[in-house]
């Protein structure tokens, strides 16, 4: 059973889904604007959460907060499900494809055998959708590939049920009901007044922009802290965070900018679009900070100086984007 | 960053199967979607993570060679997991784990246990306590 199946690559892999499978039940809304609405920029550094050792960065909220908010905001029902075994779990995806309805779910890159090689490390909360079943294998729309793929049985049981954090446990989702009208521009306001909340307002010193700025500070003392080697890897990691698949460059920033870019020709605020112009500035600032870092990491040799340099960009940026999201929270606010 | 500063580096990791999608600006600063084959310093912050790895997986193969750890040992690292990880899909615990990675007790392993090692690595118990074959993909 196939349905007809509209796919549209995007950068992220959440917004991506939310965006096909909305399309696919008649509301269009493109990858920026699910970004926006759901919120979904942020950083935030962890240095207590570590991962083979390496101190956790994000620059984005964590994985399922940007359909939920979104889903919240525009007013869709949505069906989440949980398995506790392969079989019932590929069962369930079975039906909802007979009944000719697209399903999300959770998957680990791992198992993933059309991204290249070298993407599949065991990332367990990559969003695909399953639109249909042909011969025994699943087609496939991963948002993130230009084209739909397709995927055998074994394969995406395997990949659903990954073990691991955050364990996926076989969960799927699909809309249950959709909205006639809702308010769109009530909805744009909530999320951008979120983000710029988020990004200044909370008072911890490793979220936010305030984040970026501990994160410079502690950057510069890395090489003596923890020696060269160790430094040019957790450097490389910076990098991966910020610039590896899913965030349409600069650590989503540019995805953000984009939103602010469409939300301001669609209210007409001229206000949205310089910020927009200030965001992309800024990013452009991250990309240079990612190209530096990356010669650092290429050349194996660090010192000081360097480090300490990359930190001065950093919270350079930091300072840039404090000032952007306190103007547009100042804007949001009387929303 | 302008449209056509997306970058398209040649030399990627991407084995043509991927162009990703990326947000740039148009001449009058709205925004369009480029696709980008690849960037250097992101192919060498993602070279630099799977050197690590495969350090660790050569590390590992050396020492099941020199009999001071079990196949289980190398699958594991070839495999990017962690005991716990492998623990969770073997049905055991994660200290049982570590002590199958000695020798001594992989060898002592039931048909039943091996056969579940296999299963989470997707091999056969043959290549699992194959050791020749380690020696012999020398690099």
């Amino acid at each position: 059973m196939t349905v007809n199946f509209n796919h549209k690559q995007s950068a992220h892999c959440e917004n991506g889904v939310v965006s096909n499978l909305l399309r696919f039940h008649g509301l269009e809304f493109d990858e920026p604007m699910v970004f926006g609405i759901g919120s979904g920029l942020f950083f935030t550094y962890l240095p207590f959460v570590r991962v083979n050792g390496i101190p956790g960065v994000a620059y984005r909220i964590w994985p399922g907060q940007i359909f939920k908010r979104f889903s919240d905001r525009i007013g869709i029902k949505i069906e989440r499900k949980k398995f506790s075994n392969p079989a019932k779990a590929m069962d369930a995806l079975d039906q909802m494809l007979d009944k000719g309805q697209p399903v999300g779910m959770l998957t680990s890159v791992f198992f993933l055998d059309y991204l290249p090689a070298a993407y599949r490390f065991h990332f367990n909360a990559h969003n695909i959708i399953v639109f249909g079943k042909e011969n025994g294998r699943y087609l496939v729309s991963d948002p993130v590939m230009e084209t739909t793929t397709e995927i055998s049985y074994e394969d995406l049981a395997r990949a659903r049920f990954a073990k691991g954090m955050p364990e996926p446990s076989g969960r799927m989702y699909y809309p249950l009901q959709v909205p006639g009208e809702f308010n769109t521009e009530k909805a744009l306001w909530t999320g951008i007044k979120q983000t710029s909340d988020h990004m200044t307002r909370i008072p911890m010193p490793l979220v936010g922009t305030k984040g970026m700025k501990y994160l410079a500070g502690r950057m510069r003392k890395w090489p003596e802290r923890i020696g060269d080697r160790k430094a040019i890897l957790w450097l490389g990691n910076l990098i991966r965070m910020q610039e590896e698949i899913g965030t349409g460059g600069a650590g989503f920033r540019f995805i953000y900018a984009a939103f602010l870019d469409q939300a301001g020709q669609k209210l007409n605020n001229d206000k949205l679009i310089d910020l927009s112009k200030q965001l992309t500035k800024s990013g452009d600032k991250l990309r240079d900070f990612a190209y530096y870092a990356g010669r650092v990491c290429k050349n194996r040799k660090s010192d000081t100086k360097t480090f300490a340099e990359l930190g001065d960009i950093l919270e350079e940026c930091s300072q840039q984007e404090q000032a952007i999201f306190n103007e547009l929270y100042e804007v949001s606010r009387s929303k | 960053m302008k449209q056509e500063q997306v970058p398209q580096d040649q030399e990627n990791l991407n084995e043509g199967k991927l162009a990703k999608l990326y947000y740039a600006t148009d001449e009058k600063g709205n925004y369009v979607k480029v696709n980008s084959i690849g960037w250097e310093p992101e192919t060498v912050a993602m070279q630099q993570a799977w050197d690590v790895v495969n350090d660790e997986v050569e590390t590992a193969r050396n020492k099941v060679i020199d009999g001071k750890a079990s196949p289980l040992l190398y699958w594991i690292k070839k495999n990017i997991m962690t005991t716990g990880m492998v623990a969770a899909y073997a049905s055991t615990f994660g200290f049982m784990v570590r002590l199958h990675c000695k020798p001594f007790f992989f060898n002592r392993l039931s048909k039943k246990q091996l056969e579940k090692y296999a299963y989470t690595f997707r091999i056969s118990v043959e290549e699992l306590t194959d050791i020749e074959r380690l020696k012999k993909n020398d690099r």
